[in-house]
């Protein structure tokens, strides 16, 4: 995707050639660190990550992906803003290393969906403003689209219950909720 | 716009700036009762009409010194432009606070930049807007005020008509203002008001590049323009200087505030793969390398490499209260109003009490971040910085002041968003970090971001507070005397005023300077401390500790939310010592209209007096308007309290605001609610642990926040003042959430905690 046009605030490049730096050497391999080719699947695409098995995988994502969704918050597992969906399930990207995801199918919001055709939870999140600085954000929308896919018809309790690893310092938790029962309501 | 225009631009925001280099010690601007001869807003110090507004190839590129920190304020600023002008939101350009381009508006702090920066863009664009139909009407051969305008399209209602991008001519509109121009009346308005999507969330949910820590390549934001709005010449001449791959750094900070660094063994380090240089500057430690991962291995290892000695200068958390009472004091009188010490004497019955409030985090989610770059060649030397800091003016002569002694003949501030900050937080010392490693590789970009211990432990914390209060009461009930006392560090270290940590960690490092308070009316530490309240014999007094231990600086409402906690407390006491309902015991001392109407409304949406409760629950409320000169807000939170444990839990909290004029329903409401929910974690659970050398919180396991499944439900209800100024709204609801917690919890115990987190511990010491 190219940069928004529609976005004249937006002075940032996006940055999708990223999947083909994935596939290049990582530079000044002269020492004994093992390298491993690594294929996995990211956002529908086939990769191939040639380098440390045991870098983790948010710094993959973000600097060899050039992903932007996934953030760093804290890499110990604590807040969940790095978040990404593996198989089905959410992962915390900070601490899962890229050989944990050999084979498996990865997911971040870019490959939900675009601006224009997004995932109804996305679209539910820009529907119900939910965010404020939105750091936290793409983690959300990664435990909502799980939470959704095993429980289409949450309770108020089930969304905090799993959205409860997931800090968000703004205080956009209401908003984020609603953000939740909306989705679950348009995918039923 | 022309080079030359630009060039005016540029140089009258560079002149402005030298003007109020390092006069910014505390808190920047600040409304005070405007006098005849001054400009509305930000006009004042930024009086040229296209240092705002630029019209050009069919388009308004609205220039703000004001940042977006997820406040919404580019959405509302783009609202008030489009309104004001008559053309549609998608043809506004908003630009964000930019040394190179937007006017200085100093910080975007204390819930001003309503106040200053749309108050400026609404006169400016009503002048402008005048300009453009005065014209339109010689153009068309007709009255001004007969014209209307749809989009920029001027017509006379007779099937004539042009248009602004016709008529809009640089010199018409580069003048000064003069604020004769009325903005529209309120009820004319037709997108101010108007709840309207905010114009960066799409991007943030969809994972499109939104912040600082998104930068991947300088070259294409260079001086804060895009690649595609260049003209062609000046794409070639940029490939000159090619883009540079991106560097990353991470710093290594000792275990105290002040320490040593003795040695380190860095060979080691060096090895490692990918590692570009270990850089060692009196104090100052970091480690660049070619990637993120490699920097954050590489930083590890030079932990472990780094030996310290570490000063003991702190007293402690156990002994912190004496200390505050002990420390290095400067008292002034705030507020002396009849004669407290005779009324208190004489009064019928008196009470008193101290509360307090420990040091508290901002605790950004996201660590800060910065990028860095030194562009050279055979004369000139400039530093660019992408920050996230909330002023990028005074940011930038801290950052001419940390090469001081180094050629640096331009540094360049330009904002991206970060991770939402609620105040002073790492932002700027990350911005002097990244410089101090770029400049330790000749200047190639390189992207710093703190680890979550460097923000845990670096950022400067909101002041830890003691408020000491002793209030009487007559025969009927009334308080006819209140005598409070407050101390407090400063509420503002922010750079210039004071050196970034860089600075003061390098060999030779920047000194320390003295801390002043922020002078009322705002106020730092005694901000929100006179109470509204018609008490006839009322004595405030401050007492400033101007020399920190603890490394503090502005968190949200300084100390407003203390003071609004106790002061709120107190009342509470006191109506319940005089046996009345907390809610007409307000109302009772209260003759502010609008105080009263935020009071009454909040009580009533919250069913006060009707609503069933359990016998574990309670329910309370707290007031205030913010700083005594800005929004109103009243909180009812609903608690209940666990009888085994203590522990508190915030239900519901309802509240009722009052910010002026709305100029977006939904930005207020979501601000309202974020300052509850934060100000619910604040009172609940936080308190920066720390010893003799320093922090010790690290991490979130340390310093916890409140999470989803104790978010109270919330509820506000939105008093709208069409014609009345902006009051901004970031600040209002944490001191009235602080207080209604509080008094809450001692309606379902009956017991009081007066100390800050209301932890169940303290619930069961109260209740014993
Ligand atoms: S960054 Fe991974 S959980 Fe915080
Ligand atoms: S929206 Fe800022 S941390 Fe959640």
């Amino acid at each position: 995707m190219s940069t928004n046009e529609n976005d004249p605030f937006s002075i940032l490049k996006d940055g999708d050639r990223g999947f083909e730096r994935l596939t290049t050497q990582e530079e000044g391999d002269e020492t004994e660190e093992v390298e491993e080719t690594i294929e996995f699947e990211l956002n529908g695409e086939d990769v191939t990550f040639d380098g440390d098995p045991e870098k983790p995988l948010l710094y993959v994502l973000r600097n060899d992906a050039e992903l932007n969704g996934p953030k760093f918050g804290c890499g110990l597992a604590q807040c969940g803003s790095c978040d990404v969906i593996v198989d089905g399930e959410t992962a915390i990207s900070c601490v899962v290393t890229v050989d944990d995801v050999e084979g498996s199918e990865v997911t971040t919001t870019r490959g939900l969906g675009t601006r224009d055709d997004p995932h109804p939870v996305q679209e539910a999140f820009i529907d119900t403003q939910a965010a404020q600085c939105g750091y936290c954000i793409h983690g959300m929308v990664m435990e909502a689209v799980v939470l959704l896919e095993d429980n289409p018809d949450p309770s108020d309790d089930e969304i905090r219950d799993a959205l409860a690893d997931n800090l968000c310092r703004c205080g956009t938790h209401p908003e984020i909720m609603a953000a939740v029962r909306q989705a679950a309501e348009e995918m039923n | 716009m022309s080079d030359e225009t630009r060039m005016s631009r540029r140089r009258f925001v560079q002149s402005s700036a030298l003007a109020v280099a390092f006069s910014l010690g505390t808190s920047a601007k600040t409304t005070v009762a405007t006098t005849q001869e001054e400009l509305p807003g930000s006009l004042e110090d930024n009086p040229e009409l296209d240092s705002w507004i630029v019209i050009r190839d069919e388009r308004v590129t609205v220039y703000t010194g004001k940042v977006e920190l997820g406040q919404g304020i580019k959405t509302s600023l783009v609202q008030i432009s489009a309104d004001e002008l008559d053309v549609d939101v998608d043809r506004i350009d908003l630009i964000t606070a930019e040394t190179e381009r937007t006017p200085d508006e100093g910080y975007t702090a204390g819930s001003q930049s309503m106040e200053d920066s749309g108050t400026a863009i609404t006169y400016a664009a009503a002048e402008v807007r005048q300009i453009l139909l005065e014209a339109a009407a010689d153009e068309l051969d007709a009255e001004a005020d007969q014209l209307s305008v749809d989009d920029g399209t001027v017509t006379d209602g007779n099937g004539n008509e042009t248009t602004y991008w016709e008529i809009a001519t640089e010199e018409a509109l580069a003048g000064e203002a003069s604020a004769d121009v009325e903005p529209k009346p309120a009820d004319e308005k037709e997108i101010v008001g108007e709840a309207m999507s905010r114009i960066d969330v799409p991007g943030k949910v969809l994972g499109e590049p939104s912040y600082v820590q998104d930068l991947r390549d300088t070259a294409d934001v260079r001086g804060g323009v895009t690649i595609r709005d260049l003209p062609e010449e000046e794409i070639d001449a940029r490939d000159e200087h090619e883009a540079q791959e991106l560097l990353h750094g991470r710093v290594v900070r000792p275990s105290g505030y002040e320490a040593e660094l003795e040695s380190v063994d860095d060979e080691a380090v060096l090895e490692m793969e990918g590692v570009r240089e270990v850089v060692r500057d009196g104090n100052f430690l970091g480690v660049v390398a070619e990637t993120e991962w490699q920097a954050i291995q590489a930083r590890e290892e030079l932990v472990d490499a780094a030996e310290w000695s570490v000063e003991e200068t702190l007293p402690g958390r156990e002994n912190l209260w004496e200390h505050l009472r002990e420390d290095e004091v400067d008292e002034t009188i705030a507020e002396d109003e009849g004669n407290a010490e005779d009324a208190l004497e004489d009064a019928a019955e008196t009470l008193e009490a101290e509360y307090r409030r420990p040091y508290q985090m901002h605790a950004s989610i996201g660590p800060s971040c910065a990028v860095a770059e030194i562009v050279a060649d055979d004369q000139e030397r400039e530093l660019n910085v992408w920050t996230h800091s909330q002023g990028v003016y005074p940011l930038r002569e801290a950052l001419i002041e940390l090469f001081e002694d180094e050629q640096m003949d331009d540094v360049r501030c330009t904002h991206l968003e970060g991770s939402g900050c609620y105040g002073h937080n790492g932002a700027d010392d990350v911005a002097g970090d990244a410089a101090l490693l770029s400049d330790a590789v000749d200047g190639q970009p390189v992207r710093v971001q703190w680890m979550r211990e460097d923000e845990h432990r670096w950022e400067p914390y909101g002041s830890a507070m003691i408020m000491e209060v002793q209030g009487g009461l007559d025969d009927d009930g009334t308080i006819v005397g209140w005598d409070y006392d407050v101390w407090s560090y400063p509420h503002s270290t922010r750079p210039p005023g004071q050196p970034l940590l860089g600075g003061r960690q390098r060999e030779n490092g920047i000194e320390l300077r003295e801390n002043d308070p922020i002078p009322l009316p705002t106020g730092g530490g005694t901000r929100n401390s006179i109470p509204l309240y018609e008490f006839e014999n009322t004595r405030v007094t401050h007492h400033f500790l101007p020399e920190p231990d603890v490394r503090v600086s502005a968190l949200r409402a300084l100390g407003g939310y203390a003071n609004v906690f106790a002061l709120e407390s107190f009342v509470d006491e006191l109506a319940a010592a005089a046996d009345a309902d907390p809610v007409e015991f307000r109302l009772d001392h209260l003759e502010d209209e609008r105080g009263r109407e935020v009071i009454e409304t909040a009580a009533d949406a919250a069913d006060w007096g009707d609503r069933e409760l359990d016998d574990d629950q309670g329910m309370g409320i707290g007031f205030a308007q913010y700083k005594n000169l800005s929004a109103y807000c009243a909180v009812v939170a609903e608690v209940t309290v666990d009888d085994d444990s203590g522990e508190v839990t915030v239900d519901r909290a309802v509240a009722a605001d009052d910010s002026g004029e709305i100029v977006n329903p939904d930005g207020v409401r979501q601000q309202i609610w974020g300052g509850i929910i934060q100000s619910a974690s604040w009172t609940l659970y936080e308190d920066v642990d720390f010893d003799e050398e320093g922090p010790l919180d690290d991490d979130w396991s340390d310093y916890p926040i409140m999470t989803f499944p104790d978010v109270p439900e919330v509820e506000v209800e939105l008093v709208d003042r069409p014609g009345e100024p902006y009051l901004g709204t970031g600040e209002t609801s944490q001191g009235p959430t602080a207080a209604a917690i509080a008094n809450a919890v001692s309606d379902a115990v009956d017991a009081r905690v007066r100390q800050l987190p209301i932890t169940a511990e303290r619930v069961e010491d109260a209740m014993e």
